[in-house]
């Protein structure tokens, strides 16, 4: 894993809806996915997690709007590629081949009226024209194997597959062109607990195979501390803070990390208690002002009501690699 | 296979309604005018024919119920449908199967392009929405909601009569005997380009409107996105991901929209005296002719069960989530 | 005639918990407000036209075949009947046979359809077979005969025969709404909680169902007034004597088209189909108050498209708080 970066977020903003009516979902955040790695991205529901990794790619339905930001695309070789401003043709061009997404398999994710075969093929037919319908479908039974699904399955409709072979056939098809970065949203929400250790082990196996970055989004953070590489928190739309893993497991910075790790009990190690957060998450349309974690904050105190902390590494340790934003760490912090 | 037995029987069960109501109904008529026609044609009609009537009409009051409903489907199996009044003795069955192809050209080709027109406008207007093809809503709203019948007198009236380009009247020339020869067939299609045209300015504006909402709900579904997010061209994703599945709904209820369909070309026949079924309807109204009458409704709900359980079939093909395995 | 889009577009309610009664949001829908405008000023119509009619309907006149002039704002029929109080007379007929039908047919719709959907099991099936072979059998054959079968008929008899044959569509989508309802969390509930069959049917399921039943009514209505106007234009015996359809019938039979009369058929077909447009535009509006999908304009503001597929990439805005 090197530092240097593949994706690069500068200040992405994103609402849901014009003018007065505007609902403010993601707030200028910026965060890094480097080359190799894998970043995870955890958060409540409306937090903003998801609208952030289909706003990257211009993908939210209506009535999403990107408001300002920069989104930058480093290939290993070439120049930067600045996503949000590519033309329409030269982003669909874009996209798969070099970051693709791994949807829930719920059943409404696969095309209910093609076959497997033909949505595995169908992007290898829109991306690279010249292949024969042979190839293509070599490549298919290719894919199945991978993911360890019977060749045999190419020609099943959607409905004829479980949920967990749904899911690992939305795999299978997010690494048909190979690309760079894979971002998985919530890949094993709806699926059985022995059902998602199967799934996160062939993504393991894969990603030491093919050695992709990969953008992990769930709001189950027991599962980020064991897979990835560096957590990122959202909360109310904003990154509150993102850290390495085992860092983060160890010594959470923020409030609300802390309140996140204490909501699932360890299997091993020592006994921790098991606390909740009281309250409710934000409603986007009425943010609480200042820190919007304040009101459920039991650290809270007098600048939080005032003003929203910016993303920032905390005072006194610069370089550890961490950001957070809370008063509680920054250096003109006043004494609780 | 299962799907598929099961619409048979359904419409094998549905037949067997219609004609059950078929066979109920005349005995609710007073019975009178049957009575006269028989009394004052005994010398012309034969021992079958007046037997014939009696049994369509219930008149035959020796027989109970039952057996007089076992007589009846015993006639309608062996095609007698009665003797019409008006062409008093030619059998009903002849009557109708001379207007039956008029009717059936005329609704076959009309139903089938208006569907295929009004669906691809359907998908553009709902693909494209918010560009000038929202102009298409209010106009469609209005076009599907004038009669038919009323659009064909308008269409006469502007284009027909008094030196307009298009006949007004009957389904060829006077002057032309029918056969099948290029001079008949060309009169034929002449005549039937105004009712056909106005059959589809309005009814393809009801399938316009249903493809349309059904795109937009597709629109909003997850694999559409995915669909995006793989970076297939906009054609793709439009027809073979929402237009695909937008369409089932719209198949499922052409069926059903069948019913409407032929209301509707009763009145343009009426209006335009096109000589088919419709017509040959509206004329036995007037003339009281009961035997012809129940004949054409007879005939017009078992071609519509055809016509269904061939949408049905279409369906199947279309939806894989119908076919059960083996 | 057209293919009603309720039927199709209805999607079935996905909320979890009881839906919030969003009245007001209804009535700013632009056109709902129009169908209901339109609806509203044929109804007083129907209940004054008698009695502002210019003439009596029936009357005879000297004027025979006389164009739109200011003594017949119409024009006149081959017997100088005044064709403007004909439409005027008849307002009355064509609504009232309109709404007794839809509301036959809604209320059966609620029956078969609400019934068969909650209690499920071989009686629910087959009262959905028996509402499939109603919908399958061609409506207009069927009203036709079943009219001419009975000995004396008038605008009430008319409009229960259309009643009674039209229940199908709505039955169907009753049905279909009744079923997903069912199996909700709250259904559920007062089901374990022992509480009464019909208490559930009337306060936990009809009362999400009030869209869906309007959107029904309305399209029956519509269904009923073009029947009953294709009954009178054929020449059914029964309806009311200066019914729309009827005018059209005399004009048809006086061959008011080959004399160029247009005065006599095209201002009634414009009634109609402002009756029906009317009908409609209410049928939308609920429409898209059902489904939010279909609702709010082309989504454009100062030039901004939104496209499925293609989120749109705009400058950095004034947060707003």
């Amino acid at each position: 894993m090197t530092r240097e970066p593949v994706l690069d977020i500068r200040g992405l903003s994103v609402d849901y809806g014009l003018g007065d009516a505007a609902v403010r979902a993601v707030r200028d955040v910026s965060l890094t996915l480097h080359r190799g790695e894998v970043l995870g991205l955890a958060g409540e529901s409306g937090s903003g997690k998801s609208t952030l990794a289909y706003g990257m790619l211009r993908l939210l339905p209506p009535p999403g709007v990107i408001r300002g930001g920069q989104v930058t695309y480093h290939p290993r070789d070439g120049e930067p590629i600045e996503l949000l401003s590519l033309p329409r043709k030269r982003l669909r061009k874009f996209r798969w081949a070099e970051v693709a997404i791994v949807f829930q398999g719920a059943m409404n994710s696969l095309n209910p009226v093609h076959t497997v075969a033909t949505q595995l093929t169908d992007v290898i037919a829109a991306h690279e024209p010249r292949t024969s319908s042979a190839a293509r479908r070599a490549r298919a039974v290719e894919l199945l194997n991978l993911v360890g699904i019977n060749a045999d399955r190419l020609g099943s409709y959607p409905h004829q597959l479980s949920g967990g072979m749904r899911q690992r056939v939305m795999i299978a098809m997010a690494l048909a062109l190979e690309p760079k970065v894979v971002v998985m949203d919530e890949p094993t929400t709806a699926l059985d607990v022995v059902m998602q250790r199967q799934i996160l082990a062939t993504l393991v196996e894969l990603r030491e195979r093919i050695g992709f970055s990969v953008l992990f989004i769930t709001h189950d953070l027991s599962l980020l501390v064991e897979f990835s590489d560096r957590i990122a928190i959202m909360y109310g739309g904003r990154i509150v803070e993102s850290a390495p893993a085992a860092e983060l497991y160890r010594t959470s910075l923020h409030p609300y990390s802390d309140g996140l790790l204490h909501s699932f009990p360890a299997l091993r190690g020592p006994r921790r208690e098991l606390t909740g957060i009281p309250g409710s998450p934000p409603d986007l349309r009425a943010m609480p002002a200042g820190c919007a974690f304040h009101p459920r904050c039991p650290r809270a105190f007098d600048p939080c009501a005032d003003r929203a902390p910016e993303l920032a590494p905390p005072a006194g340790r610069e370089d550890s690699g961490r950001d957070v934003a809370c008063w509680l760490h920054t250096a003109e912090r006043v004494t609780p | 296979m299962t799907y598929v037995l099961r619409r048979v029987g359904f419409y094998l069960f549905t037949a067997w309604a219609a004609i059950t109501i078929n066979f109920f109904l005349p005995r609710a008529i007073p019975g009178d005018p049957v009575q006269s026609l028989i009394s004052r044609a005994r010398g012309q009609l034969d021992a079958e024919a007046v037997q014939s009537l009696y049994i369509l009409f219930g008149l035959d009051t020796d027989q109970g119920i039952l057996s007089q409903y076992w007589d009846y489907w015993g006639q309608l199996l062996r095609g007698d449908l009665g003797l019409s009044f008006t062409f008093f003795p030619t059998p009903v069955i002849d009557v109708i199967a001379d207007s039956l192809p008029w009717t059936l050209a005329l609704v076959g080709i009309t139903t089938v392009i208006s569907f295929l027109l009004g669906t691809g406008l359907g998908v553009l207007a709902g693909w494209w929405r918010g560009s000038w093809v929202d102009i298409v809503m209010p106009v469609t709203t209005f076009l599907s909601s004038i009669p038919y019948f009323w659009l064909g007198l308008i269409a006469i009236t502007l284009l027909a009569d008094q030196g307009g380009p298009f006949p007004s009247s009957g389904g060829f020339d006077p002057g032309v005997v029918p056969s099948w020869d290029l001079d008949f067939i060309g009169s034929a299609i002449y005549h039937s380009l105004l009712p056909a045209i106005t059959i589809l300015v309005t009814s393809m504006s009801g399938w316009v409107l249903s493809m349309r909402n059904m795109m937009l709900t597709v629109a909003a579904e997850d694999y559409i996105t995915v669909a995006h997010a793989k970076g297939l061209s906009e054609r793709r994703v439009m027809v073979s991901y929402a237009a695909r599945n937008a369409l089932l709904p719209n198949v499922s209820s052409f069926a059903l929209a069948l019913g409407l369909i032929v209301g509707g070309t009763l009145l343009v026949e009426i209006v335009f005296s096109y000589p088919g079924v419709g017509f040959q309807l509206f004329a036995a109204v007037g003339a009281k002719d009961y035997p012809l009458i129940q004949g054409i409704f007879l005939v017009i709900t078992l071609s519509v069960l055809v016509a269904n359980l061939v949408a049905d079939l279409v369906y199947l093909l279309l939806d894989p989530r119908t076919r059960k395995e083996g | 005639m057209a293919v009603p889009t309720d039927v199709l577009s209805a999607p079935v309610e996905e909320s979890p918990a009881k839906p919030r009664r969003r009245r007001s949001s209804f009535l700013r829908n632009g056109k709902a407000v129009s169908g209901l405008v339109i609806i509203g000023f044929l109804l007083v119509l129907a209940v004054i036209g008698p009695w502002i009619a210019p003439y009596d309907p029936g009357q005879r006149g000297d004027d025979l075949l006389v164009g739109p002039n200011a003594a017949h704002w119409f024009g006149t029929t081959h017997l100088g009947q005044d064709v403007f109080s004909q439409i005027l007379d008849g307002t009355r007929s064509v609504m009232l046979v309109g709404l007794v039908a839809g509301l036959v047919a809604t209320v059966l719709a609620i029956v078969f359809g609400v019934t068969s959907g909650y209690f499920g099991g071989t009686g629910g099936e087959t009262l959905s077979a028996v509402s499939n072979v109603f919908l399958v059998i061609p409506a207009l054959p069927l009203i036709l005969i079943i009219t001419l079968s009975l000995p004396e008929t008038n605008d009430l008899t008319i409009a229960l025969v259309i009643g009674l044959t039209s229940w199908a569509w709505g039955a169907r989508v009753l049905r279909a709404q009744t079923l997903s309802l069912r199996r909700r969390d709250y259904v559920e509930a007062a089901r374990a909680t022992g509480e009464s069959t019909w208490r559930i049917i009337g306060f936990e399921i009809l009362p999400n169902l009030t869209a869906v039943i309007a959107a029904s009514f309305v399209s029956t209505v519509i269904f009923a007034v073009l029947s009953e106007i294709t009954l009178a234009f054929i020449g059914v015996p029964g309806v009311s004597e200066w019914n729309w359809g009827a005018i059209l019938f005399w004009a048809q039979s006086q061959q008011a088209l080959a004399q160029g009369a247009w005065w006599w058929f095209v201002p009634t077909g414009l009634a109609i189909a402002l009756l029906g447009t009317g009908l409609a535009l209410l049928n939308f509006g609920i429409d898209e108050y059902v489904n939010p999908r279909l609702r709010g304009g082309p989504q454009q503001v100062r030039g901004v498209k939104m496209r499925v597929g293609f989120t749109p990439v705009l400058p950095a805005a004034k947060e707003s708080r």
